[in-house]
Formats: C-alpha cells, structure tokens, sequence
C-alpha cells in the first residue's frame, strides 16, 4: 500500500500551482467576475492547454498523453485552489470522459484530439430545471433528432458540443446523444458564480447521434457523475484550503483589543474546525483517486464520501473565511466572495450533498448485503 | 400568560387590520418609486393615521401604545407585503438613545420627523480600526468654542448616502484608557466636510459607505451624554440594535423553504415528505418561533421600564445563520438549478440565491457571531472575561494590526 502521490506527481503539483500562481492570481477570476462579456478566460484555457491538462488522461493513440488519474487529480486541485475561470470541469471530467466511456471508434478519432489541445470544448447537459434529475422525469427526447430544454447547461454557451441525457424507451430509461451545439438556441444564463458560465439549451429538432448503447445512458450517466464527483471532490478541497490560508493569514495580521484576532479561540478554533475537514475531505479524496484510476469496484462509494466530505469542508471553510473578515469579507474588492459562491456552485453543479449522501449509503446498501 | 388577545386586544387587533386593508399600498401605487420613495410613502401614511412608532408617547410623534399592541400591530402589519423600512435604524436605535439622552428640546424637534419617515437617520460607530472592538474608534473631536471639529473616517455606514442624520461616537481624549475617552453626537449628514463613498457588497449591492469627515463641525448642543461618557450611551444604541436586528425581517424563512419541499421532489416524492428535510424544516420552525417569542418577551419586559439586556443577542445569532443555512439548503433541493441566480429563470426570482449572498453580512453587522457568543457567555452567563491586554492602558499606547 502507498497512500501517498509520486515524486513526479508532487512536481506536476509544484508546476501547477507556480503556473497558477501566475496565470490565474485572483485578479483573473474578478475580470471574468465583472465583465458579463465574457464567459471564461479564454487565454487561461489556451495556456492550460498547451501545458497538456485538457490531454491528460485521453490515451496517445487519440492525441492525449494517456497519464493516470493522479495526475489529473493533482491538477484538479491546484484549479480550484486558483477558482480557475475555465470550462475545465465541463470539458475534461464529462463530456471527454463520457466519450471515452461510450464513444464508438469514430467519435472519439473525431473529438478526442481536439478535446485534448483543447480547440474544442465539450459540456455534459443533464439537468433540466428545478429538483433532482431523473430518467423517468426527463422530457428531453431523441428520435434522430433532439428535441427539449436542458437548464443548467455549465459552459453550454461556449461548448462546441453537448453529451446530453434524453428519454428512452428501453433498458433504463435513458440513452445519451452528441450534439454539435453550433447553430442550436443556447442562452447564457446568470449564476451565482459569474466565474463559471452557464446556459439553458433549448433542442428544436436538432441533429445528434447516439454516445453509447441505446437504453443504458443512465447507467452510463450514474458511472460518469461518479468519476466525475472524485475531480469535483479534488476542485473542492483546493478551494477549501486556499479559503482556510486567507482566513488565516488575515487572521494574523487584523488586531482587536489590543490583540491579532488569531488569538482569540473563537478564531482558533474556527480554524481548527476548517483544517479538520479540509484534512478529512483530502483524505477521501486520495481514495477517490485510486478507486477512480483503477476503477475499481469501491468508486461509488469512494466518489460519493470524497464528493460529500469535500462539499462539507468548502462550504464550511469559504463561509468561515468571509466571517473571519469581517466587514471586510463582505466587499465586492475582497476576494472571499470567489470562494463562498464557487463553493456553492461546486455543490450542486453534479447534485447536491444530500443526493450524494443518499448515493453513498445506497452504494453500501448494494455492496453489502444484509445478513 | 395567555397567548390569546383579551377582548381590548382584540378590539385593537381589528382596528388595526382594518385600517391596513384600507391602506397598505398597492403594487400600482409604488411603481416607479425607489426604496427610499416607497419607504417614505407607507411610513407617512401610517404616521398620518397615527400608527407610526405606536409606542413612542404622542408628543413625539407615537401613539402611546402598550407594548403588547406593538406586537399585534408587527404581527398585522407582517401580514402584508409592505415597502421595507429604511428608518430601522432612526427609529430603532436613534430613537430609543435620544429619548434616553437627548434634551426635551431635541426630542421634540428629531423625534417626530422620524416617526413620519421625514428624515432618515444612519449609525456612524464602525471604523476600520473598530469594528468588534468598537472602543478602539479613532476619529477625533476636538473642541473649539462652541463646537466640536470632527477628523477621521467612519466605514460600512448602512444608508449614509440616504440619510439625513447620523449618530456618531467620536475619539474626544486619546490619553486615557479607550472607553473613557469617547464621546457620542448626533450631526447633520449634509454638513460641509463630510464626503460619503459607498462601498460593493458581494452581493452586488451598495448600501454601506465610507464616510470621510473632514474639518466637520458639530455644534456642542448636540452631543449627547457627558464629554467621556460616549460608551455608556453607545451603549444604548446597541442594545437597541440587537434588539431591533433580531426582530428578522425579508429573504427566505421557513415559509419559503416550507412550500419549496412541497414543490420539487426527491426520488419522485414530494421532497418534504423526505425524514431529512423534515427534521430540518422542524428545528428551523422551532428556531423562528422561538426568536419571535423571544422577542415579544423582550418587549413586554420593556413595557415594565426595562432597557434592553443582552440577552437579546440570541436573536441576531440565531437569525442570521438561520437564514444562510435555510438559502443554502433551498439551493440544494434545487439540485443543479440552485446555482441559477439569474431573475428570468431563478425558482422564486432569485431570492434564495439573494438571501445566500447577503446572509454573510447578517452575521457580521450589528456584531460578529463571535462577539454575541462572548456578550451571551460574559454578560448573560458571567463567565469570565477574556484576557484584556488593552485593559487600562491610555488609548494611544495600545497594540494595533492592520
Ligand atoms: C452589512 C453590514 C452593515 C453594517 N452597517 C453598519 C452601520 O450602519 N453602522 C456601523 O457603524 N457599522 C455597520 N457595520 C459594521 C459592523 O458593525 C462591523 O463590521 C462588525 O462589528 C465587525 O467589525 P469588523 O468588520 O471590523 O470586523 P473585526 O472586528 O475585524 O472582526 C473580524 C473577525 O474577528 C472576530 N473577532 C473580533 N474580536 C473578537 C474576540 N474578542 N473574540 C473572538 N472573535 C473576535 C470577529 O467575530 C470576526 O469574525 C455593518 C456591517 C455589515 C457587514
């Protein structure tokens, strides 16, 4: 056993986060933040690509570099560390993994490559309003063409193409479909993090092809959100710590009666309570990691414990952050506000803490069976 | 004890619907208007019928009420959807100081034009070096003659740039220990010399400011308390304020929350039929009532001559996690439409994801959690203080940070 990342996987990490560092200081996230015009920071996205991130995990033969799932992990973090302005997320960890999922030979000689120099940016479209998406619920539907709303869509106005979840009528209720987004009605839709864009997509008999054996998209979907939520998890915990390191460093520095507030326990322990969950949600999500880059049979319940601990600790972590500012904390000039609204988004951007509690018991549910 | 109204409440309770149905605004009438224009529009309406500031004695523009008709007009007034008030702070926390301080002259003269919703009034306390510790305040008074000549800065002043007047807490002697040297004025916000920047909040708004004071001039007549004696009346004002910041007020509470669960749907059940989102619509139903009976406790203990204690800072505490927790948990039920704050596609036009945003500050103004934790364990429970390094040391020796 080894619990820990390799030397080379520690470089990847001190490469990132030095790249970030520079790339995406925060004064990168407030321009996208202020400037309604534009979506992400499309020469991030550029950079990040040609350091290969979009690639990471696509094989050789389709123009990735074929790396594991540590590294991607490892980058995962350092992105939420920085609240990269990108379309990462959407990009890499759905609409590249769906296809390397379900995609036929041909999809993927078609996307993959272009996936992964990062000229095309590709978004999974599940949600379709208000509540928890579900296969008997979906009213999006496919024959040859699509045909319904999908809103949410992250990144769905700047993605060139969509892996969208429509109704079926066979095996579990659902089958999934590409869809080529150019020339389909997309609409930008405000969130609570402007940093990450989003849109309602509104399919009017519109050409796709089916990703993937008719019948199983939900099953496929379920596997994909669960390799998904251990990057999710990864984004999370980067964040969590960088809110914990402002909340600390301006803990040290602000003085009341006479003292710096970090001496106060109140403050202390705010902190202390931070660290513990922050620490927990790495922990699990070092195990995500494995389970997601070995697949093995434990990723459900391995996914949903990193996904729920690490929802846990951002949002404790970047509420706690503005609190301990104070006044201050409470600007639009601050930069806290990033991590209290991208924490959120985070959250339930793949389905919300209670859906991935209720995930994880039922995967233990399944993988024990009672006596 | 009886949580029902004698037949004199009763009486009143019914007086006072009646008179709301004829006269809340409708929608039609307040369109076009402001905040500020709306506000001013109800408040003087009701002052004109004589149900403005219920309780204040009738000299001064109130209606001489008894505090429980205070609280069956809130629970009427609650009932509709009426302008929000930007006289909280005049009428809750100006108010009560100036009846407790202020010459029967300036009462005659300020109070009414606030019971009327004719001037707004705004709270100059927090600095940027004195915000929990209100104390360490810097901005200087100095005397000359008649007057006093003000030089500082004050920051996250609510309103400011509405206001007619502000309540102020100045530096008036650095050399003695912090609390003594303070002294507290009321001033006119339009005095030359005053320059008022607004400051953004995160969630995209603008009503606090900066406020810069420089040179100003305030005539002696207006301070209130003795030359030293600022705490003890600042002091007023913030009992007065957890007071009134408790009471609640808009965004989402549990009615909101409570008819959401019944909307969406959790594994194609209504979601409040889910064991997890019951006990959580409970213990916040259980946490509303208990602050509002709390408060109308508070109120009535006031009808017997009480100043308000500090274990109104329970209401605060309570209220504002209350409030991030319960837009946090509506967002969830959402699931992925959560995220949308966009007013055009949002559930309920964005309000859960407005309440989110603006929760943080309720937790910070008025006092900081961690300072209403301290007030309740030191001043309710008499625990002991703190470790006080500033304690007894002249103001300008003390240690400072950023
Ligand atoms: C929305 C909003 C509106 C406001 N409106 C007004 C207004 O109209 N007028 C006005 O005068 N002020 C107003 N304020 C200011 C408010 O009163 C202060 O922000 C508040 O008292 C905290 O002070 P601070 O911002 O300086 O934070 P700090 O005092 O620097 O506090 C920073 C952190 O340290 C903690 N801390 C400080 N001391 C201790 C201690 N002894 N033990 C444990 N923890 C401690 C605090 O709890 C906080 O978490 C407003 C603030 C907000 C957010």
């Amino acid at each position: 056993m080894n619990f820990e990342f390799s030397d080379e996987q520690n470089l990847l990490r001190e490469q990132a986060l030095g790249f970030l560092q520079e790339a995406c200081p925060t004064s990168t996230v407030r321009a996208i933040l202020d400037d309604d015009d534009r979506p992400y920071d499309d020469e991030l996205w550029r950079k990040i690509a040609e350091l290969g991130w979009t690639a990471s995990v696509i094989p050789e033969a389709y123009g990735g570099l074929g790396l594991s799932y540590l590294e991607l992990s490892v980058i995962a973090e350092e992105l939420g560390r920085a609240i990269a302005p990108v379309p990462f997320s959407s990009s890499v960890y759905l609409a590249t993994e769906a296809l390397l999922m379900a995609g036929s030979e041909a999809q993927k000689e078609k996307w993959l490559p272009r996936l992964a120099t990062g000229d095309v940016i590709g978004t999974f479209a599940l949600g379709e309003g208000p509540g928890q998406p579900r296969a008997d619920k979906l009213a999006t539907a496919a024959s040859g063409a699509l045909t319904g709303v999908k809103i949410p869509v992250a990144d769905g106005d700047v993605a060139d193409f969509a892996v969208v979840v429509a109704r079926s009528d066979a095996g579990d209720g659902a089958s999934l479909h590409l869809a080529e987004l150019d020339g389909v009605d997309s609409q930008s839709v405000g969130t609570l993090d402007p940093t990450r864009s989003h849109a309602k997509i509104t399919f009017a008999d519109d050409a796709a092809e089916p990703l993937g054996t008719h019948g199983e998209g939900w099953t496929t979907t379920q596997r994909l959100l669960d390799r998904a939520a251990v990057l999710f998890a990864w984004e999370q915990v980067g964040g969590a710590n960088a809110a914990l390191e402002m909340a600390k460093e301006y803990a040290l520095e602000r003085y009341a009666f006479g003292r710096p507030i970090a001496s106060y326990q109140a403050i202390k322990h705010k902190l202390a309570h931070a660290y513990v969950k922050n620490t927990l949600a790495r922990a699990n999500c070092y195990y995500g990691a494995w389970a997601l880059d070995t697949d093995a049979d434990e990723l459900p319940v391995a996914a949903a414990t990193a996904r729920v601990s690490a929802t846990q600790a951002y949002y404790y972590a970047s509420k706690e952050n503005i609190q301990t500012h104070g006044g201050m904390g409470f600007t639009w000039e601050f930069d806290c506000q990033f991590h209290y609204r991208r924490a959120k988004l985070l959250s339930v951007n793949i389905g919300s803490e209670a859906t991935w509690q209720d995930k994880l018991i039922g995967a233990m549910e399944r993988d024990r069976p009672a006596a | 004890m009886d949580f029902n109204d004698n037949a004199e409440e009763a009486a009143f309770r019914a007086e006072a619907r009646a008179w709301l149905e004829a006269n809340v605004p409708a929608r039609e009438e307040l369109e076009g208007l402001d905040e500020v224009e709306a506000a001013k529009l109800w408040q003087k309406r009701k002052y004109d019928a004589g149900w403005a500031c219920i309780r204040w004695p009738e000299e001064y523009g109130g209606r001489g009420a008894s505090a429980i008709e205070q609280v069956i007009w809130n629970q009427e007034e609650g009932r509709f959807p009426t302008p929000g008030s930007v006289f909280g702070i005049g009428q809750g926390m100006a108010a009560p100081t100036l009846m407790a301080w202020a010459s029967e002259e300036h009462k005659r003269e300020h109070l009414p034009p606030l019971a009327s919703g004719e001037h707004i009034w705004c709270q100059l306390f927090s600095e940027p070096a004195g915000g929990s510790d209100l104390a360490a305040l810097r901005t200087r008074a100095e005397k000359d003659g008649d007057e006093w000549i003000i030089n500082g800065q004050k920051i996250w002043t609510s309103g400011a740039h509405y206001s007619d007047y502000g309540i102020i807490v100045l530096r008036t002697d650095p050399t003695v220990p912090k609390h003594k040297g303070l002294s507290y004025f009321f001033l006119d916000m339009k005095s030359p010399g005053i320059e008022i920047r607004p400051i953004k909040q995160i969630s995209g708004g603008a009503n606090f400011n900066e406020v810069f004071f420089n040179d100003v001039r305030v005539p002696d007549d207006q301070r209130l308390g003795a030359v030293g004696q600022g705490w003890q009346v600042a002091l007023t004002t913030l009992m007065n304020e957890r007071m009134a910041i408790g009471g609640g007020g808009g965004g989402v509470g549990f009615s909101q929350v409570f008819d959401l669960a019944r909307k969406v749907e959790i594994d194609g059940e209504p979601a409040i039929r889910d064991r997890n989102v019951r006990a959580k619509l409970a213990t916040w139903y259980a946490q509303e009532t208990g602050l509002k009976y709390t408060g109308y406790r508070a109120l009535s203990a006031l009808s017997r001559g009480d100043t308000p204690g500090p274990e109104n800072s329970i209401g605060k505490l309570v209220a504002a996690s209350k409030a991030q927790d319960m837009a946090s948990f509506a967002m969830d039920l959402l699931e992925l439409s959560g995220a949308i704050s966009d007013p055009a596609h949002a559930e309920a036009r964005g309000m859960y994801q407005a309440t989110f945003m603006g929760a943080p500050g309720g937790r910070i103004a008025g006092g900081s959690d961690e300072i209403m934790l301290n007030i309740l364990s030191e001043r309710v429970l008499g625990l002991p203080q703190d470790v006080r390094v500033d304690k007894g040391i002249p103001f300008n020796e003390v240690p400072t940070g950023r």
